[in-house]
């Protein structure tokens, strides 16, 4: 099965889907940390608007779960907080 | 679909939003003989209400989550068929970040020059997006609208969603986000929602505000439109087939977790929509969607200085004309910016948009003249069926009374209700200056989820509608590479391109 | 004395809180909601930094002492009150020797400045790009969130029995057969007895000191900002490159741009300012703000990647000579003026409420505020045939 690594490990999707389906459909709701509150966010609006499902893609950070397709081998990060130190 | 080859020159119409709107626009345009530009910051034609996997996809979400897919393949069919003609140029992938009317020489003039449309081109991944311009005679707005979510305490918790996150996540992704969830807020689309996870082995209980008897008094409307009958019946069907309780005059007012959510409480609402007291339940879900009808995504029409009217559903829209035209030349809107109403409306005014442009450009009739006033006809049945969902489906004014003081608004910024309502005690009138006295509204989504909340909590305020110049985030470095003279055009390739 | 003051920007609520504390009956009239003009438009600037020596530079320091007072009795936290310094920066070798004499006449007027080579820099600033060949660090300079500024400044005016009315548009003046002020008029037909009424209407100074009969040439330029998406702290400072300066003096038509950035309290950081005169017009230009964004890049090479959020488009008001205009307008008993401070409003909007206040009350400005009032007097800006030049129609 294709899978994408979520910090290192698998997380397999259907060729197609986004990183955030691929993920909500592995049961994962959350991979993210708001900034003041450390609170959990993963998608909420689910087309690209509310900006809550942000993850580091391939060392990018601040990219939306909901709009990057899901590809082979890629490398995904969760964001903690102030999402990364630059 | 893949992006175009780019090419010389300036187009005819440069359409943003692929969306029923946008398709249909750009297939009436391609048909007309002009040359079209069709722009979407997603990845596949249809937009939200046609959202599809990408081509080639081993996604199926399955054909039941659509309607009217004969309309889709019909109008999708003409836009790929001309842009391997090389007269339309397909560009998936790129939001237009911003835009800029060049100055009327005289009022209601049209403007010497073509309008530019500012885009960031995010097709080739994370880190690789560039600006470019692409420069349009006329450019046609579809830009759609996105749900109205309305906080409640724990909607920031993950698996709560809005209505149609749920639904992007089953249609594109072919992902049921739930095998328990609970559909809350108001309006048919909740209805769409419930049935389609129900279909995959979901149990739903869908929570709608208003109460039937409201869908009766607009019933009458509907007369004139026996498709959305049928539509409705189906879901009414579907919903009775997979044992879907709709409880009307019910809200979800709170959702309950610690890193996720695990359950909601379900009130009875009076007629206010105040919580009846002692009506309160506790209902396991594992996912939750909520929905409170749609706000129309102006940012565009606004940056462009078109015109606005009030919308059947109390949004601002755009103002347009017979013809879809606003009241910028050159600018033409159709689609939910111009009052949402479905995509069968849509499609409709996408349509006419496009003939408005043939028309001005001296070019023949696509649709013909008996075919005009049929769609014309459809359009004011459309929007009065519309005007009577609306009104069946007002937001209740006693939401606010739902929402704690420690319960988050914008979610971005973290800024709670107190926060707000203590802003307004000190004199903060409207969403504009509770942004800028307590950060509601500041943050990555710039007010789009939390302006309605803000809104019900502060009152509308002056310049109800925000102006967001910069329409969707852009890196510094793809500004900074787009800088200098002259610009990358769609029709001069940029430097990297060649690389 | 009764004054109404039109404005509730940072310069109206200024000019407010000192004439109330100078005794003065005071009403606050507004078309709009507090700081909703340019005071709303902008990063919030209390710089000395990019004066050069000067009327303007010896406002600026009277003003920066104000503020500190102000953040003491007010709260900082009420004003947002940062005193976080600036750097400004060589982006070339070349601009270090002008930078230099700059400082010097700086420092003569009373700027405290460091010279900062590359080393000191990166001290001061760990991610400004390695190249830059110095500049100099400025700790006087400092920032507060000007809406909100506004707003405790307005209400700590109201504390003291100042009355505060928005969405009130002055549309003129009602005097008695003598020429002495009666009353302003406003758009809603009712009246505000007043002996003397403050023309703090920002951009929009030369329409309100028509309709006040005393018209003064406050011109519109155009400002963005760009905010970006919070981030983690990476700038310390307001950085600024050195051609900043001189672009503020300029006066030349066109575009002149160069970048501020620093970082706020929110996370997001603020890439300012372009200047350019182009009236009211307000479609924005992408090309402008490419250029920022390029100009910011350059000097802090880690903001390749950070997300451009919004950008904030202000007019921000003018006077042919750059100066602002303060005092009583010699035409009309009873009208003062005091707008036209460009990009400078925050920073100099204290020691312009004090001025103002001390023109109210007859006190001398030299012995109290050691400022000298002339050289802000609208008699400077009026022609030989005693009228202004007529501005534009800003609705």
């Amino acid at each position: 099965m294709t899978s994408f690594r979520l910090d290192g490990r698998p997380v397999p999707f259907v060729p197609g889907q986004t990183l955030g389906a691929a993920l909500v459909a592995a049961g994962r709701t959350s991979w993210r940390t708001t900034r003041n509150e450390g609170r959990p966010r993963g998608i909420f609006c689910g087309i690209g608007v509310c900006f809550d499902c942000l993850l580091t893609v391939d060392g990018v950070p601040d990219q939306r779960a909901c709009q990057v397709l899901a590809t082979e081998d890629l490398e995904v990060g969760t964001q903690e907080g102030e999402r990364r130190a630059p | 679909m893949r992006p175009e080859t780019l090419r010389d020159g300036t187009v005819d119409v440069a359409v943003v939003g692929a969306g029923p709107a946008g398709l249909a626009a750009a297939a009436v345009a391609l048909l007309g003989g002009l040359t079209v530009a069709l722009v979407d910051a997603g990845q596949e034609l249809g937009g939200q209400f046609w959202r599809r996997p990408p081509e080639g996809s081993a996604v199926d979400p399955g054909d039941d989550l659509h309607h009217d897919l004969a309309t889709y393949r019909s109008l999708a069919g003409t836009v790929r068929s001309a842009a391997r003609d090389g007269r339309c140029r397909l560009l998936p992938g790129h939001h237009v970040w911003t835009a800029v009317a060049p100055p009327a020489t005289a009022p209601g003039e049209r403007p010497q020059g073509p309008l530019p449309l500012h885009l960031l081109d995010r097709s080739s991944g994370p880190g690789r997006e560039r600006t470019l311009r692409l420069d349009a005679r006329h450019v046609v707005l579809a830009t759609g609208a996105y749900d109205r979510p309305l906080p409640f305490p724990g909607w920031d918790l993950p698996g709560v969603y809005t209505a149609g996150g749920l639904q992007a996540l089953l249609k594109g992704g072919g992902v049921r986000a739930g095998s328990r969830v609970v559909v809350g807020g108001t309006g048919p689309f909740l209805l769409p929602v419930a049935t389609g996870l129900a279909a995959r082995g979901a149990s739903v209980v869908v929570c709608e505000a208003n109460d039937p008897r409201r869908w009766a008094c607009g019933a009458g409307a509907a007369l004139g439109l026996p498709g959305k009958l049928v539509e409705g019946a189906g879901y009414a069907a579907a919903l009775v087939r997979h044992r879907v309780p709709v409880l009307l005059r019910h809200a979800v007012t709170a959702a309950h977790g610690t890193d996720r959510v695990e359950a909601v409480t379900i009130s009875r609402l009076d007629a206010s929509g105040g919580i009846v007291p002692g009506s309160d339940r506790r209902v396991e879900a594992d996912a939750v969607g909520t929905g409170w009808g749609f706000v129309p995504q102006l940012d565009l029409a606004v940056t462009l200085g078109a015109d606005l009217v009030a919308s059947w559903d109390g949004n601002r829209v755009v103002r347009v004309d017979e013809w879809q035209r606003t009241s910028v030349p050159g600018l033409s809107a159709a689609g939910e910016v111009c009052g949402v109403g479905g995509a069968q409306l849509a499609v409709r005014e996408g349509q006419l948009a496009a003939e408005g442009v043939l028309r001005d450009l001296g070019r023949p009739s696509v649709t013909g003249e008996r075919g005009l006033a049929r769609v014309r006809g459809a359009v004011a049945r459309h929007r009065r069926f519309a005007a009577a969902m609306a009104h069946a489906h007002p937001v209740p004014e006693g939401w606010t009374a739902w929402v704690d003081d420690a319960t988050t608004v914008c979610r971005c910024e973290e800024v709670c209700a107190g926060q707000v309502r203590r802003a307004v005690a000190d004199g903060a009138v409207g969403v504009r200056q509770v942004k800028q006295l307590t950060r509601a509204g500041m943050g990555w989504c710039q007010g789009r989820m939390c302006a309605p909340a803000v809104a019900g909590l502060a009152g509308p305020g002056e310049g109800e509608v925000a102006e967001r110049l910069v329409a969707t985030p852009v890196p510094l470095g793809a500004l900074a590479r787009g800088n200098g003279s002259p610009p990358h055009t769609l029709s001069r390739p940029a430097p990297e391109e060649k690389v | 004395m009764r004054v109404v003051v039109v404005g509730a920007g940072i310069v109206g609520a200024s000019c407010a809180l000192a004439a109330a504390r100078a005794g003065c009956e005071v009403v606050v009239l507004d078309r709009g909601q507090v700081g909703a003009g340019t005071t709303s438009r902008g990063e919030g600037n209390v710089l000395v930094s990019d004066k050069e020596p000067g009327p303007e530079l010896d406002l600026a320091l009277v003003s920066r002492t104000v503020w500190g007072r102000w953040a003491e009795e007010l709260g900082a936290d009420a004003l947002e009150f940062e005193p976080k310094g600036g750097v400004v920066v060589a982006t070339a070798a070349e601009a270090l020797t002008p930078l230099g004499e700059l400082v010097a006449g700086q420092e003569a007027a009373g700027v405290v400045a460091h010279a900062a080579g590359p080393d000191d820099l990166r001290g001061l600033e760990p991610h400004l790009a390695p190249d830059l060949p110095g500049g100099y660090h400025y700790p006087q300079d400092a920032q507060v969130q000007p809406v909100l500024a506004a707003a405790t400044i307005l209400a700590a005016a109201v504390r003291l029995g100042a009355r505060h009315r928005p969405a009130t548009e002055v549309v003129g003046a009602r005097r008695s057969t003598d020429g002495a002020l009666q009353a302003v008029l406003c758009a809603d037909g009712s009246e505000v007895a007043a002996d003397a009424v403050v023309n703090a209407a920002g951009t929009w100074g030369g329409q309100v000191g028509e309709r006040l009969g005393a018209p003064v040439p406050v011109l519109p330029r155009k400002g963005y900002v760009l905010v970006t998406q919070p981030v983690p702290a990476l700038v310390h400072h307001k950085v600024y490159s050195a051609d900043y300066v001189a672009n503020v003096a300029a006066s030349t038509e066109g575009l002149e741009t160069s970048c501020v950035v620093e970082s706020t309290r929110g996370g997001t950081i603020l890439i300012g300012a372009s200047r350019e005169r182009v009236g009211f017009d307000p479609a924005m230009e992408p090309s402008t703000v490419a250029l920022l964004a390029a100009q910011a890049v350059r000097l802090f090479p880690v903001l390749e990647r950070v997300q451009l959020m919004r950008v904030y488009r202000g007019f921000r008001p003018y006077c042919p000579d750059h100066l602002p205009v303060v005092g009583p307008d010699p035409r009309v008993p009873g009208v003062l003026h005091a707008c036209g401070h460009e990009g400078a409003g925050v920073g100099l909007a204290p020691a312009t409420g004090e001025l103002v206040a001390a023109h109210l009350t007859g006190a001398d400005p030299v012995a109290t505020l050691g400022i000298d009032p002339r050289p802000f007097l609208p008699d400077r800006l009026l022609t030989g045939a005693g009228d202004a030049t007529r501005t534009e129609d800003l609705t």
